[in-house]
């Protein structure tokens, strides 16, 4: 049983915190992406050669995109919800008749709401600077949910890890970007000589770039198969452990 | 009268070993004001947090409403609110849309003039639509009231709620808990000032260490330990208690220059008494210099409740 009104309730406490601060978030995301476009796509894009027949400049957006939903929709959630531990307002959430369903709904909900509007703003920011096509626009806006309620939820379980806000950077910084910058957003993985190519193949965060780079331009360097199943895997996961965390009360309930 | 909430057998022992409550039972009617009093670290909050869902119990039940929490636990808390003992909200957010977020997360449908209603009865309405940060201390514990206050519930938790505000916003609280008393709402609340469960409570529990020493009627308890004592300064030591006087509990002290009464029922007996005694000492000649009263207060009887219990 889901309480419908408690989770509009917090859905929209989520998104009017974002709104607040709507300048700030919007703003950085599309500055750095920008530069990205900037130096990638028209100062070295332009000594670049095809890749597999798609112009470099285009070949980076998707990867861009996964680049920004990854780190705001971990950074998002996680501060959603550590934000009320840290302040004490945590109580009003425990009291309240709301369970795993409506909190994770209207968290994950508002995280995943404001990483769809970044993903918005960025593909339109992405026209000033390069020419691209969605060969599978449908698919695409699957992919680009899928991704961040994953990553939200993810976020999700961080700020209820973290007791600190050091540790909250900490997984986005120290191991998301990384990851992704490694993962195939500025190149294919075609390109890189063995063994590195197996090796970059056991980067979760390829299987992502390549899955929503197919469904820009028909073609990856995985199949869309893998790609979608194991972002469902990790969804899973995500869920898993958050339904775990609120059966025992971990790092919520004393 | 109608058992609201039914607390029975309750403990929880915290992971480093603190057992905060310790096999608490307790019962609370419907529509009364109860104050539970307890020195620091005693388990008030902890037994208001096991009925929120604030805290996991380690054993024993709690029903509300006739329902086991462990299972009814939805239905319940929509009809409880609780007024947390630390400022914890969104301080960057307005205080009309933190009062209306806090309905909505109790399951109401929104309705603005229930919230204006609130707000009003708070004297927050003038500051709507300011940040919470932007309040004094004691308006931003009115917005926790509020809060607590926007889903109608019908057994309400406050803890400590006067703890450090001044004297004027104490008197404007008990106000308040008694207008909820007048609308029918339960209340129960935590407080280590005497005076205020003296002032405000039908009932009065005292725990200590986790473990409830006394539960009854506010009036019961000083009648069953309320004292009066009086001390009359005589003008002329006596060797013995007068015998028109032997009918009353007196004693002679400080080599007999005083005559100590210790007695009554903490209703009106024991100053009747001592009203007689005085006239009863003009009439034997007996003549006083000074003349000290005293009640002993539900404070008296709350150190000395602790102290054995202590000593137990």
């Amino acid at each position: 049983m889901i309480g419908w009104r408690s989770t509009y309730a917090i859905y929209r406490n989520e998104l009017s915190r974002f709104m607040r601060t709507v300048f700030g978030s919007l703003v950085s995301p599309v500055l750095t992406t920008s530069l990205y476009f900037i130096v990638f796509g028209a100062a070295i894009g332009g000594r670049m050669s095809d890749v597999g027949g798609v112009d470099y400049g285009a070949f980076i957006v998707p990867g861009l995109l996964m680049l920004t939903l990854l780190s705001e929709s971990t950074s998002n959630a996680s501060f959603g919800i550590y934000m009320p531990r840290f302040t004490g307002a945590i109580y009003e959430l425990l009291s309240a008749p709301v369970g795993v369903g409506e909190t994770l709904l209207g968290f994950v909900g508002a995280a995943a709401t404001k990483s769809l509007i970044l993903a918005s703003v960025i593909l339109l920011t992405a026209t000033l600077f390069v020419d691209y096509s969605i060969a599978h626009p449908f698919y695409a806006l699957v992919f680009i949910v899928l991704v961040s309620a994953s990553f939200s939820l993810l976020g999700f379980i961080l700020g209820i890890w973290a007791e600190g806000f050091e540790k909250l950077q900490m997984v986005p910084m120290l191991i998301l970007t990384p990851l992704t910058f490694l993962g195939g957003t500025f190149y294919s993985i075609d390109m890189l000589s063995e063994p590195w190519r197996t090796i970059a193949l056991f980067n979760p965060i390829v299987y992502l770039v390549n899955g929503l780079r197919w469904t820009f331009y028909g073609q990856a360097d995985v199949s869309i198969g893998v790609s979608l199943g194991l972002t469902l895997a990790f969804l899973a996961t995500c869920i898993a452990i958050i339904a775990w965390i609120f059966r025992s009360g971990w790092r919520l309930r004393s | 009268m109608e058992t609201i909430l039914d607390i029975a057998g309750l403990t929880k022992v915290y992971p480093g070993g603190l057992k905060a409550l310790d096999g608490v039972d307790l019962q609370i009617r419907r529509g009364e004001i109860f104050a539970l009093l307890g020195p620091n670290g005693a388990g008030k909050t902890t037994l208001i947090g096991a009925v929120c869902g604030i805290v996991r119990v380690t054993g024993g039940s709690i029903h509300a409403f006739g329902h086991d929490l462990s299972h009814h636990w939805r239905d319940a808390r929509r009809r409880i609110g609780l007024v947390p003992q630390e400022l914890g909200f969104d301080m960057f957010d307005t205080v009309e849309r933190q009062v209306a977020y806090s309905r909505g997360l109790f399951g109401c449908a929104p309705d603005p003039a229930r919230i204006e209603e609130v707000l009003r009865s708070l004297s927050l309405w003038d500051k709507r639509k300011e940040q919470i940060r932007a309040l004094s201390g004691g308006m931003k514990r009115r917005v926790l009231i509020a809060k607590a206050l926007s889903h109608d519930p019908e057994l309400l938790f406050l803890d400590e709620p006067t703890a450090g505000v001044d004297v004027e916003l104490r008197r404007d609280m008990w106000r308040q808990i008694d207008r909820l008393r007048d609308q029918g709402v339960t209340v129960i609340l935590t407080t280590h000032y005497i005076e205020e469960a003296q002032e405000m409570a039908d009932r009065v529990g005292v725990i200590d260490k986790g473990r409830l020493l006394l539960v009854d009627d506010k009036d019961a308890i000083m009648a069953r330990l309320g004292r009066t004592e009086a001390r009359f300064r005589l003008a002329v030591p006596l060797a013995d208690v007068p015998d028109s006087l032997c009918a009353y509990p007196l004693h002679l002290e400080d080599d007999g220059m005083t005559l100590a009464y210790r007695g009554g029922d903490g209703a009106g007996k024991g100053k009747a008494e001592i009203a007689a005694i005085a006239q009863a000492l003009a009439k034997a000649d007996v003549a006083y210099v000074a003349l000290d009263q005293k009640e002993s207060s539900l404070e008296d009887i709350f150190v000395g409740l602790v102290e054995e219990g202590a000593a137990a």
